[in-house]
């Protein structure tokens, strides 16, 4: 079957952060209203009730000077997904289509998943003690429609369709911007980590943008499929409940977690 | 320019994208600091708050000393060629007839040379010395890109980056556009700033022209009607003057002082005449114009104004409709003050405002000591208070007219919430019961009210149709609704007509029980062209558009003298030998020669037929720059500081430099509507942008000791409030002279109701306004700032 995706083109993007409101509106996401902190940016990276957000970065050009560059960030919906293969209850699946989708009532918030991804995209909802992340909206899809946050930008930076001809348009685009003031302009997630099922027209290189330059998979997943997951079948009925044993992993892998600092970008 | 549509008006930009992505457009960003819209735009140049005349002169000199502009559309379609008689003078910021104890001009010093027959002295070589492209050359000789440069605090390069890209739109086939907002109308000198964007289009051909125009982003989607429906003091429906008690004492006086003898403004008592039809339509307008209401002649009855009566107890009774002074209004400490002298309020809004809770103990905190108006508790506040939930515009049907005129109908989506009414219920309502309280009487002061036609059906809501057909306008037959009329050229004078609003008659011109009889309803999408042509994005059958569904207004300038496109893709209308045709409706008699009498005369609605660029404004006919009320500079230009023609109210409340060294503005952000009633009270839109803020530069920020995410006090002499410090890479302090300036940024929709709350930034503006309309001075004035 066709991928289906989207599109993001960062140089149509204004921030104004409808994306965001209507992802929190379409999956019926309450909000996290978390004090100013000197940047516009909402939430330092995604959290348990909030799978979008929308980046504020300033730089500094060497030739332009200043400026501010904005990014839609998600889950990617990786072709190979690295939370998909580390999660112990298989609540993970990808759609033929390219959506990879969680089945929150299998989840057991264990958070190897948010470990495992290379953009630490699944967070923690504590309220129902499960990891979270975006859908692309599948079932929207499945019923014909687009992704909340492509139906609803204003300016025609998202949008969503068929993997091969968006990347057409995006190398158009990239030649286009090329040659019209951003000679560093460039594609993401054609390639990277063996494709991603969203498309990123950026207007540099994506530091740029935080984001990797070249994402690698975590070097827990070798530990977790050597050790972790042969002896996890008996582990579950030892243990009895799931929270105590995303206790002891989390702990196990902890040395992992990410330090979420605040004010990070200025 | 003065507009960060990115932000503010998102849906525009997506244009300018495609502009730039289809056509090569530039686009050039204007702003004392960097936004999301400088981010998306190919130039960028920093301007200090106040100083737009200035950055505009520069060019107006640039552009004629190197005779950039649009020659032949600014000898035919502009006064440029026009002749001034030598009572006009200017010397050291003054115009000639100007009076320092009226702070006002007499403005017959500034008129033209006339022939003897009465028309227009010119030189069509534009070299006479009295010629206004001559004087205009003359006024703007001092503003060199230096100058300029040192009063602005713009980089040089970018100044003369930006001056460059817009200039090369004086050839012929280019087009300019801009988008100004409230960051060029709310100064001292608002209207001058507009006027010269007027003017910097008219040299470069681009009024009257598809991708051209001068185009006010308003500050909600619905200000163009509000505008045309007269919500304003000076103006009836359809800009007609409202009348002044001693002046216009009768229908006569009135058409003889406001009627002016060319132009189609001539038509004036048509549409007045028609007006009052529409009020009082069993009466002789004659009669009826005696009901309307007068103001007293001379009096200021602007928002500043009215505040300022109610402070000094003038004003006992208040209707504050969809408006949150409190948080919206200049000087909002004093504005609360002056509310405390009302017996009754009546607030009407979808949720309890800032203002409607003005009493309440949420309202005395104040982050320090400082109360300058005397801040009172609710023991010792009198006002009675009524309040009136109204629903959201999408809990009802009608219009909205967007800046382009576009009349668009809408569809109501969904019912009310709970017992939230629609505008035109409560006004309705009210109207029909304040006509049952005077009925039976016979005193000749109700007649107003019990001779009023107020008959819009039967139901619970006024019925739309009646109400549109009524703006239309009919024929009147028996004091009765007759025949609709196909639009403004056939209304009347003597009583036969009725219209409510004479600029949108035309918008229901026929009744054949259709939906789409009332054109703001239509929907057809298809842009088609007149056969030959590109279309140009008129769209001519959605919607409708005043005045008669034209979509570029004086359109004539679109065409060449003799009638041809300047540009064949640009098509607006052309003569074709016979008759003027294209992609628009003309603006211009149908099948007027343009090599005819009269054949170029492209400014149908003004007395001299042509686009101004010399034009008679409260403080001059050319804008002159002057700083704000509150500047940390003196005036390079001229030893005149502040705009000589506006209304000081608070002489003691002028800030000093010295205390108050740091130059303020307000703003909005894409995330909140306004004084926030709407976005405040909606949790996802408070995740956005929680708190109110003050965006400053990294030098100013390490001179007081301020990092980034810090509480801070900011102070002016209205009051002090509490923000979150934003220190951004995104404001430079300004180089002006040769010292160094600091600016910082307000957000200004925070108050103390909502998910997302803080301190009204408007407590720290300025009760001062523009010369002509008096819109508070929001966008440049003095402060200090300190760390919480
Ligand atoms: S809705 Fe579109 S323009 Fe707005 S932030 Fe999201 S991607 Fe950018
Ligand atoms: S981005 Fe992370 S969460 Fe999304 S599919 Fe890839 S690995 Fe899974």
């Amino acid at each position: 079957m066709l991928k289906m995706t989207n599109l993001y083109d960062v140089s149509k993007c204004t921030a104004c952060r409808g994306c965001q409101v209507a992802c929190k509106d379409w999956n019926q996401l309450p909000a996290v209203i978390e004090p100013f902190t000197g940047n516009y940016q909402t939430h330092e990276t995604t959290n348990g009730d909030t799978y979008t957000i929308v980046k504020f970065i300033e730089q500094i050009d060497d030739v332009k000077g200043i400026q501010w560059n904005f990014l839609k960030f998600q889950c990617m919906h990786c072709f190979d997904p690295e939370c998909m293969k580390v999660c112990p209850t298989d609540c993970i699946k990808q759609t033929e289509w390219g959506a990879v989708i969680k089945d929150y009532d299998k989840c057991i918030g264990c958070h190897y998943c948010t470990y495992a991804c290379p953009f630490e995209i699944p967070q923690y909802r504590k309220r129902q003690d499960i990891t979270t992340k975006c859908t692309l909206c599948y079932e929207r899809v499945e019923e014909g429609l687009t992704p909340a946050c492509a139906r609803t930008c204003p300016t025609g930076a998202l949008q969503f369709g068929e993997r091969e001809e968006l990347l057409i348009q995006a190398r158009e685009r990239v030649k286009f911007l090329k040659a019209n003031g951003f000679p560093n302009a460039t594609i993401y997630g054609e390639k990277e980590l063996g494709g991603l099922n969203k498309l990123y027209v950026l207007t540099d290189t994506p530091d740029k943008f935080d984001l990797p330059v070249d994402p690698k998979v975590s070097g827990n997943i070798g530990f977790w499929q050597n050790w972790v997951q042969p002896y996890f079948g008996w582990l579950i009925p030892v243990t009895l409940g799931a929270s105590a044993l995303s206790f002891v992993t989390s702990r196990l892998l902890a040395n992992k977690a990410p330090a979420h600092t605040e004010g990070g970008h200025e | 320019m003065g507009s960060n549509a990115a932000e503010n008006h998102p849906i525009s930009f997506k244009w300018l994208t495609e502009a730039r992505d289809k056509r090569g457009a530039k686009i050039i960003s204007v702003d004392p600091r960097f936004t999301r819209t400088s981010a998306r735009a190919d130039i960028y140049a920093p301007l200090r708050s106040g100083t737009d005349i200035a950055f505009m002169g520069g060019m107006f000199k640039y552009i004629l000393d190197n005779k950039l502009y649009h020659e032949e559309y600014v000898k035919w379609y502009t006064n440029a060629t026009f002749i001034v008689k030598d009572s006009f003078d200017f010397d050291d910021g003054l115009f000639s007839g100007y009076d320092p104890q009226k702070r006002a001009y007499d403005q017959s010093k500034w008129a033209y040379e006339t022939n003897e027959d009465g028309s227009y002295k010119k030189d069509m070589t534009m070299e006479d010395p009295r010629c206004v492209l001559q004087l205009l050359k003359k006024h703007y000789e001092r503003y060199d890109i230096d100058t300029v440069c040192k009063i602005t605090g713009t980089p040089k390069n970018k100044y003369l980056e930006v001056v460059k890209a817009y200039a090369a739109t004086g050839a012929p086939d280019k087009v300019g556009t801009i988008m100004y907002a409230m960051g060029t109308t709310q100064h001292t000198v608002g209207t001058e700033n507009v006027r010269a964007f007027a003017m910097l289009q008219l040299l470069l051909g681009n009024i009257g022209r598809a991708g051209g125009g001068v185009n006010a982003l308003r500050g909600e989607s619905n200000v163009q009607g509000s505008t045309d429906w007269a919500l304003l003091y000076h103006i009836l429906p359809g800009y007609l003057e409202t009348p002044e008690a001693k002046k216009h004492s009768n229908y006569q006086a009135y058409v003889d002082a406001l009627t002016p003898k060319t132009g189609y403004w001539q038509n004036k008592p048509k549409f007045l005449s028609s007006l009052l039809k529409a009020y009082w339509m069993a009466d002789d307008p004659v009669k009826s114009y005696d009901y309307l209401p007068k103001r007293i002649d001379g009096k200021h009855y602007e928002h500043i104004a009215l505040f300022e009566a109610m402070y000094n107890k003038e004003i006992e009774g208040l209707i504050i409709w969809g408006s949150n002074p409190i948080v919206g209004g200049p000087d909002a400490n004093k504005e609360q003050a002056a509310l405390y002298n009302l017996k009754w309020m009546v607030a009407i809004d979808l949720w309890q405002t800032e203002t409607s809770e003005f009493w309440t103990y949420k309202a005395v905190d104040r982050p320090t000591d400082k109360d300058v108006y005397g801040i009172k508790k609710p023991e010792e506040i009198d006002t009675e208070v009524f309040f009136l939930p109204a629903c959201n515009s999408y809990e009802k049907a009608g219009s909205v007219s967007n800046s382009g005129r576009w009349m668009q109908y809408r569809w109501q989506a969904c019912d009310p919430v709970g017992e939230s009414r629609a505008d035109l219920q409560i006004v309705n309502d009210l109207m029909l019961r304040i006509k049952k309280l005077y009925e039976g009487s016979s005193k000749p002061q109700d007649e107003p009210i019990t001779k009023l036609t107020w008959d819009y059906g039967h139901g619970d809501h006024p019925d739309l149709n009646i109400i549109a057909r009524e703006i239309n306008g009919f024929e009147v037959v028996d004091g009765k609704p007759g025949k609709l009329v196909a639009n403004f050229t056939k209304l009347k004078d003597d009583g036969t007509t009725a219209s409510g609003n004479w600029i949108y008659s035309g918008c229901y011109p026929e009744d054949n029980g259709k939906d789409e009889d009332y054109l703001a309803r239509r929907r057809d999408n298809k842009d088609a062209a007149y056969p030959g042509t590109k279309p140009i994005g008129s769209y001519l059958n959605w919607s409708w558009c005043w005045p008669v569904n034209r979509r570029i207004i004086y359109n004539r300038c679109s065409a060449t003298p003799e009638g041809q496109p300047w540009v064949p893709d640009l098509t607006s209308i052309f003569w074709n030998g016979e008759k003027w045709v294209g992609n628009d409706v003309p603006d211009f008699g149908g099948t007027k020669d343009p090599n005819g009498p009269g054949g170029r005369d492209a400014f149908i609605m003004r007395p001299e037929e042509v686009g101004c660029i010399f034009s008679k404004r409260n403080e001059g006919p050319f804008p002159e720059h002057y700083e704000p009320w509150e500047s940390p500079v003196k005036n390079l230009l001229n030893s005149q500081e502040l705009n000589p023609a506006v209304v000081i109210w608070e002489p003691d409340k002028k800030a000093d430099p010295e205390e108050y060294p740091i130059i303020g503005t307000t703003y909005r952000v894409s995330e909140h509507w306004q004084s926030g009633v709407m976005t405040r009270m909606q949790p996802w839109l408070a995740e956005l942008v929680p708190n109110v803020f003050v965006e400053m530069s990294e030098e100013l920020a390490r001179e007081k000791d301020i990092k980034n995410g810090n509480d801070v006090i900011i102070s002016t002499t209205r009051g002090d409030i509490k923000a979150i410090a934003c220190v951004t890479k995104r404001f430079k302090p300004f180089n002006i002279n040769g010292k160094s300036y600091h600016e910082i940024g307000v957000l200004w929709h925070f108050g103390f109701n909502g998910f997302a709350n803080g301190d009204p930034a408007n407590r720290l503006t300025p009760h001062i306004g523009d010369a002509n309309t008096m819109i508070p001075e929001y966008k440049a004035w003095l402060c200090d700032i300190r760390r919480a």
